[in-house]
């Protein structure tokens, strides 16, 4: 079969009220930037409260429907067919061959769903779901009208060309890009981080990045790690800007002078107040991490607690409730799994202690954290200024 | 300065090698398997890298078969050796020191019905003689022992090998992984009783993705490969034409001016190995002199991460391997360094240092100073 553009449906933005329009361009928007990377041109328009993809060349079916299945915003794609206005008769035949080519097994219940933009058409709605579902019905004899719960329902759009379509395919859902604001996603390379930055971008937030790395403790591959983690979720969420902040000198100072089984909290508590920083030159209005309550020991509710309180903005934390197979999921889903779990060291687990404190006493993080007086300050100032930035997508 | 001491990783290629591989790619790039004079000038590029390939072995051209490499070469030697014995026996003999690329294909043939004895070896990297001689059954087919050891250098009594395999009898099969010796060692299969030999190009300043097997005329092999019948029907495939002339011509200037070579390397393998001496809690694990190959030096830090030691290492422009290079994306650790008794906490801190023919004694002095320097920073740093 042939298609000729898809009908995008969305969800969500139909209920924003006076926004709407808002929400609706921001979504052609994010529909024309994913269609840029399939071969073929697209014309995207929104017409009466519908968005519309129309090919104005030959396409490539497939990839266009992976672009789609990768914007927010949109909860189903629906490939259409458009046929000339010769006639009803010359309607039923061109809906019959529709329905012929588009399901080898007629075996199906169904029912006609027309829609008349062009009000001049000669029949009714009523009329045309009637004729058109009988003329159907003779030609494919197994199948049956159900009209409450048909298996196929078969649009037939009337305008000043006729669209057919009759299949929906799932959406991501969520809501556009940059309808949300912009928040920055501490970027580890592990599992977690990547599908939490997906959730927030999901919901319409513009995603940025930091990355923390530690040479020589950490290897340059890792860091190529993460710009391929950034890459990957950047074909959901848009281009993303990634800060890489090297953190080596803080993390040898702060092993040398804080006791060794806080290492790790205190580590945490300056990644976040690093990417604060930086989020706030970026006009970031929250962080987001990939925590998830009693991961590891810097992911106790104490530990999170001592974490969050060295932070002004929201931290946004996804993945909070979920286990770990459902983080791993998701990861699947998105195609980042692979990714995640090559095997480089990222610079959370170099100095690791053995037992690392999992109920901080918040008075005793700040009295060694006093011990750091003296070159702490000057060390964050470094590294914020040095920090390294790379376009990921 | 910059500092490559990976050459047992890679080597970078001879500017002779590029030069003549540049030419076949632009000008005279035909087909050996064509029948007009373009095909006959690149068979002929063929000819002359087999021809220079077998003088520096003793052996005949036709014995010389092209490969993509020292992994393929291993694997017809392994694989195509079993299959091709099978009905004679299903015992094969090698060491606990081998690379993946012999190990992968045994634990392969392990699962088709063979039974494999691993050798154990002794602190410096040795078989031992009497356990091979006991290990040898009337259904032994095939045996493969490394020549020179790539993680540590040492180098097996591949002559005493030879001869205890053939006296017990001669139909066996005895297969040397050369892919870290050739180049470096006079190899003579026919004395030595070698029936099949694997050579890797990248390892001797000669282009990557090529190789070779020698295989004794008499030897039986299948083939792995499948398809038009090139190199005597034991390799399909057109042949690799400026990767075998680049081998062909790198491995005659390795064996150019040889024995002279190689005392300056085993020179300046001693004087590394001294100097590194100087430092403290070190342990060499290569020997000096003649006992270990010219170009391998393993050295275990105690107190210090390997992996952190190479990226220290990186970032002074000195490039090293921690463990063997192949094997070092996975984090497994060393089965060699296990195997000759390396504590267990530095299994995880040994560093290979491996020379190549560009390396000079200034760069050797340059890296154990910044050794000098860098290993105090870094063991005041440790985990857990």
């Amino acid at each position: 079969m042939k298609y000729h553009s898809f009908l995008i449906k969305y969800a969500e933005i139909g209920v924003k009220g006076k926004n709407r329009y808002m929400f609706e361009d921001a979504l052609v928007k994010q529909i024309r930037f994913a269609l840029k990377s399939v071969e073929g041109e697209f014309e995207v328009t929104k017409e009466s409260g519908r968005i519309y993809a129309n090919a104005l060349t030959d396409f490539d079916f497939d990839d266009a429907v992976e672009a789609l299945k990768r914007v927010f915003g949109i909860s189903g794609i629906c490939p259409m067919v458009q046929v000339e206005d010769l006639g009803f008769e010359e309607l039923k035949k061109q809906v019959i061959q529709y329905v012929d080519q588009v399901y080898p097994e007629k075996n199906f219940t169904f029912k006609v769903n027309a829609r008349r933009a062009n009000k001049q058409y000669p029949l009714t709605s009523e009329e045309i779901n009637r004729d058109l579902g009988e003329a159907v019905l003779e030609a494919f004899p197994g199948l049956s009208v159900d009209v409450h719960k048909p298996q196929v329902m078969l649009h037939v759009e009337i305008r000043s060309r006729i669209n057919l379509y009759s299949q929906v395919i799932p959406g991501p859902g969520g809501m556009p890009i940059g309808t949300n604001g912009r928040a920055m996603l501490l970027l580890s390379g592990g599992i977690d981080s990547p599908v939490a930055g997906y959730m927030i971008a999901k919901r319409g937030v513009v995603i940025e990045a930091v990355y923390f790395h530690a040479p020589p403790y950490t290897s340059e591959r890792a860091k190529q790690k993460v710009v391929d983690l950034a890459k990957l979720v950047s074909r959901y969420a848009g281009p993303i800007k990634l800060h890489i902040v090297n953190f080596t000198d803080i993390q040898l100072y702060i092993y040398e002078k804080c006791p060794h089984e806080e290492l790790t909290i205190i580590m945490r508590r300056y990644m976040m107040r690093i990417a604060e920083i930086i989020a706030r030159k970026e006009k970031c209005l929250g962080l987001i991490t990939g925590e998830s309550i009693g991961q590891v020991a810097s992911q106790t509710v104490q530990s999170l607690a001592a974490t969050n309180e060295v932070c002004t903005m929201p931290v946004f934390r996804p993945v909070i409730g979920f286990d770990k197979q459902e983080i791993v999921d998701i990861s699947e889903k998105i195609g980042t799994f692979e990714t995640s779990i090559q095997p480089y060291e990222d610079c959370c687990t170099i100095f690791v202690a053995k037992h690392p404190v999992t109920r901080p006493n918040i008075n005793v993080i700040h009295r060694s954290e006093e011990k750091l007086a003296e070159k702490i300050d000057q060390l964050v100032e470094t590294a914020v200024d040095t920090t390294e930035t790379v376009i990921c997508q | 300065m910059e500092a490559y001491l990976d050459n047992s990783a890679t080597t970078r290629v001879l500017d002779s090698v590029k030069d003549l591989m540049v030419t076949i790619m632009t000008e005279d790039y035909g087909n050996p398997s064509s029948m007009h004079r373009k095909g006959m000038e690149a068979e002929r590029y063929v000819r002359e890298a087999r021809e220079n390939i077998a003088r520096t072995l003793k052996v005949q051209d036709k014995e010389i078969i092209f490969t993509s490499g020292g992994t393929e070469s291993n694997n017809m030697a392994l694989i195509g050796g079993a299959m091709a014995n099978k009905r004679a026996g299903n015992h094969i003999i090698t060491t606990r020191i081998e690379h993946a690329s012999v190990y992968n294909p045994l634990a392969f043939l392990e699962s088709q019905g063979f039974s494999v004895t691993y050798l154990d070896v002794d602190r410096k990297g040795h078989i031992s003689l009497s356990d091979l001689q006991e290990a040898l059954r009337p259904e032994t087919i095939l045996v493969s022992i490394m020549y020179v050891n790539n993680e540590i250098g040492a180098v097996e009594p591949v002559e005493e090998i030879g001869r205890i395999v053939k006296a017990y009898r001669p139909s066996i099969l005895f297969h040397v992984d050369a892919i870290q010796a050739y180049g470096k060692y006079e190899i003579r299969p026919k004395k030595q009783n070698i029936d099949l030999l694997s050579v890797s190009g990248h390892k001797i300043h000669g282009p990557k993705g090529v190789g070779f097997l020698y295989l004794n005329e008499k030897a039986k092999v299948r083939p792995l490969l499948f398809g038009g019948g090139q190199q005597r029907d034991m390799r399909s495939g057109t042949e690799n034409v400026p990767g075998a002339a680049g081998l062909g011509l790198a491995a005659k200037e390795m064996y150019t001016g040889f024995s002279d070579r190689i005392r300056k390397m085993t020179e300046l393998k001693d004087y590394f190995i001294d100097r590194v001496s100087e430092l403290e809690g070190i342990t060499v694990n290569s020997e000096k002199g003649l006992e270990s190959a010219p170009q391998i030096i393993s050295v275990s830090f105690q107190g210090v991460r390997g992996e952190v030691l190479l990226h220290a290492l990186e970032d002074r422009d000195i490039y090293v391997s921690s463990g063997s290079a192949c094997s070092s994306n996975h984090p497994a650790i060393s089965g060699t360094l296990k195997a000759v008794g390396v504590k267990k906490d530095l299994l995880d801190s040994t560093i290979r240092f491996s020379l190549g023919i560009y390396n000079t004694k200034e760069q050797l002095d340059y890296t154990v100073d910044v050794l000098k320097e860098l290993l105090p920073v870094l063991r005041r740093y440790q985990r857990g």
